[in-house]
């Protein structure tokens, strides 16, 4: 990590917002001023409750929806303001693995044209049969049996379909990934082999991730840094292992003390804490920090005003004001 | 009103001189289900046995398509009456055998004695009725003799216990959120106090956080009522928290069991426990790769001779392809494998070492 340091990061965003105008001129925060930094070769993972605009934040940034203010840098680039057909050429280096592997699929083509699709779109081989070779060698590379070329999606399984998504977003050579909750809607055991292929793509290809997920046992896994969202906001961002140990922010500790984890002893041991309440609404949000409302340290600023993102530790960033008087 | 007034469910006079049976309150034994189509037979259960003792909670685990909710709705007698066939055993509830009833005697059970939460609160609710309306329905019918006023109390007492406001009873499911409509779908499960509660992946569908408060009020309804529960779920964290029991489940067969302690704490495992275990990213240590079990859970409508895990098995032997393993017991602790089977285990022993390394 500390030799990339000094170069330019891969990608980054400044103050990064997104609102959804809703009917009656009330505004939707989907994403509220998120400031990440992402190294080449790194996997940033970005966590949260359902809602808080984790989704929304990786379609953003890879411009598939206009951001409302803010800034994208990609490689130094400013693209916020990026036509569509600026983008294009960049959408080679910025590609997305979708959640749900059975609707981000067209079921009428094979496998092999599903995969190759984006080489044919974006010219990248002379003529088709090139393109069909590459796809085929790239579903050695993910793991798919070549008899499975001229199959229909729905002739496979949920974990050989995500490997047709993986494979179909490697088939430009991005760079940078975004990871859409790419297991979530696999069994362990599958999400487990995809997982491993991920990492082990990640270690020969160089790919930059996003990965974006509920799951807080599979963003440790895999990534360097993770990024906690509430209701649009960051509220702790830090190096994996050190979220994990030493988690500053209330939803932070909430979120890790929910998990039920599969060992007797410490989830018989362990004291349940239980955040109470619901995420509020994300409709023209109230001033002051997000969490408030179910915050059991919550005191009278905290409805006042926004806590500033504080760096505690090295790369340790959170954003609460309990926190940042210490 | 929903439910037509006329139909008067009645209980079968052999449960009431049951209530103070002390033996298991749920006992399958050797059950087998198939669904059967004019295409192909699909083996969902493969003679599977299952205790569950009074105020218990046995969890049931395993991946999609392994034949847990199978399990769950052949005890209610829910499967698809075209097509699922449940082709021998017992299911013995309080000693009675569902299987044996009329289906009026199995309304009067449903949702009065075994009850079930399901799995996705959003499509288990009816949306165009209220809330109250759709607690209401479960206690009218199992209560018939109660007044108007008599089941408002009761709907407001169960929305209480799941912790809603009784003031929002005459809301639609619509405008509550998730974790709210799961709490809802408890209350209609809850509200005849049934002995036995099939709770199906009850939280799923839900976020984490969300998840814990519903898991904790379970929990604790369960203490205060007694309930037995058959808790279904794919995570193994949620089983470590409240079961007693376990089962883990694979290819319509229950592979191991046993209490809690014995799954996830004993020395011998099956293998596919073990692989289930190495499967989930551990939260404490950071292991640079997980070890998945290779390949796919066999194909239901062609299950292989012999062990259906044989095929992904890292510790096969010739006679797993031929033969199906018999059930090794160890006190509580029930395996299914031939690598507990004395004969075949010295044999296995010689060949690869050692025995089967635990979950940390």
């Amino acid at each position: 990590m500390d030799n990339h340091e000094k170069k330019t990061p891969l990608l980054q965003t400044v103050e990064l917002q997104k609102y959804f105008k809703l009917r009656g001129g009330s505004y939707l925060h989907a994403v509220d001023g998120i400031n990440l930094t992402l190294n080449a070769g790194e996997t940033l993972g970005v966590v949260g409750e359902s809602g808080c605009g984790k989704s929304t934040l990786g379609r953003t940034i890879l411009k598939l929806i206009q951001p409302t203010g803010g800034q994208i840098l990609y490689d130094g680039k400013d693209i916020t303001k990026y036509s569509n057909r600026q983008m294009h050429p960049l959408r080679r280096e910025m590609q997305i693995i979708f959640q749900d592997p059975y609707s981000s699929i067209d079921p009428r083509k094979s496998v092999i044209e599903v995969i190759a699709e984006y080489m044919i779109i974006h010219k990248t081989y002379r003529n088709k049969n090139d393109a069909f070779k590459r796809a085929a060698e790239l579903m050695d590379l993910v793991g798919l049996a070549r008899r499975y070329t001229n199959s229909y999606p729905h002739e496979l399984d949920g974990g050989r379909r995500q490997r047709i998504g993986i494979a179909r977003a490697l088939s430009l050579n991005p760079r940078f990934i975004v990871c859409d909750e790419p297991v979530s809607a696999l069994d362990v055991s599958i999400q487990a082999q995809i997982l491993n292929l991920l990492m082990d793509l990640q270690d020969r290809l160089d790919l930059a991730y996003m990965f974006v997920t509920h799951d807080l046992s599979v963003v440790k896994h895999i990534s360097d840094s993770i990024m906690v969202m509430y209701l649009g906001r960051c509220v702790e961002l830090a190096p994996s292992d050190e979220l994990f140990l030493n988690p500053m922010h209330p939803y932070t500790k909430a979120l890790l003390a929910s998990i039920p984890e599969p060992d007797l002893e410490r989830s018989r041991s362990k004291k349940l804490e239980i955040i109470r309440g619901e995420v509020t609404s994300p409709i023209d949000p109230k001033p002051g920090c997000r969490f408030a409302a179910r915050c059991e340290y919550c005191t009278q600023r905290c409805s006042g005003s926004n806590p500033e993102f504080v760096e505690t530790a090295p790369g340790h960033f959170v954003s609460c004001f309990l926190v940042n008087d210490k | 009103m929903i439910f037509n007034k006329k139909k008067k469910a009645v209980i079968p006079a052999s449960f009431e001189s049951r209530r103070d049976y002390d033996g298991p309150v749920l006992d399958i034994q050797n059950l087998r289900v198939i669904y059967k189509t004019d295409l192909e037979t699909v083996e969902a259960i493969n003679g599977i046995d299952l205790q569950i003792g009074r105020g218990k909670t046995f969890g049931l685990v395993g991946e999609t398509g392994a034949g847990k909710t199978t399990t769950a709705l052949s005890i209610l007698r829910l499967l698809p009456s075209i097509t699922g066939k449940i082709l021998d055993g017992k299911i013995l509830f309080n000693g009675e055998n569902l299987l044996e009833l009329s289906e009026p005697q199995m309304q009067a059970i449903r949702g009065n004695l075994i009850s079930m939460v399901f799995q996705d609160p959003m499509s288990a609710l009816n949306p165009v009725y209220t809330v109250d309306d759709q607690i209401g329905e479960a206690i009218r019918l199992h209560n018939p003799d109660y007044t108007g006023e008599e089941v408002e109390n009761r709907v407001d007492e169960m929305l209480r216990l799941v912790g809603i406001s009784p003031a929002r009873k005459s809301e639609y499911p619509h405008q509550f959120s998730g974790g709210m409509k799961q709490r809802v779908v408890i209350a209609m499960a809850l509200c005849c106090e049934p002995e036995l509660l099939i709770a199906d992946e009850p939280t799923t569908a839900l976020d984490v956080t969300i998840q814990a408060q519903v898991l904790a009020m379970i929990r604790e309804l369960r203490d205060r009522l007694g309930t037995a529960m058959l808790m279904i779920t794919h995570d193994l964290g949620i089983v470590a928290q409240t079961c007693d029991d376990v089962g883990v489940m694979y290819a319509g067969e229950i592979v191991e069991a046993g209490t809690a302690e014995d799954v996830f704490l004993g020395s011998e495992h099956h293998p596919y426990t073990v692989g289930l275990f190495d499967s989930i990213p551990n939260l404490t240590s950071r292991a640079p790769r997980l070890k998945p079990i290779p390949g796919l859970m066999p194909d239901p409508t062609a299950l292989p001779e012999g062990c259906v895990f044989a095929e992904r098995c890292a510790r096969c032997m010739d006679i797993c392809r031929k033969e199906h393993p018999r059930v090794y017991q160890n006190g509580t602790h029930r395996i299914c494998c031939h690598l507990y089977d004395a004969g075949v285990h010295e044999k296995a022993q010689q060949k690869e070492g050692g025995a089967p390394h635990g979950q940390s």
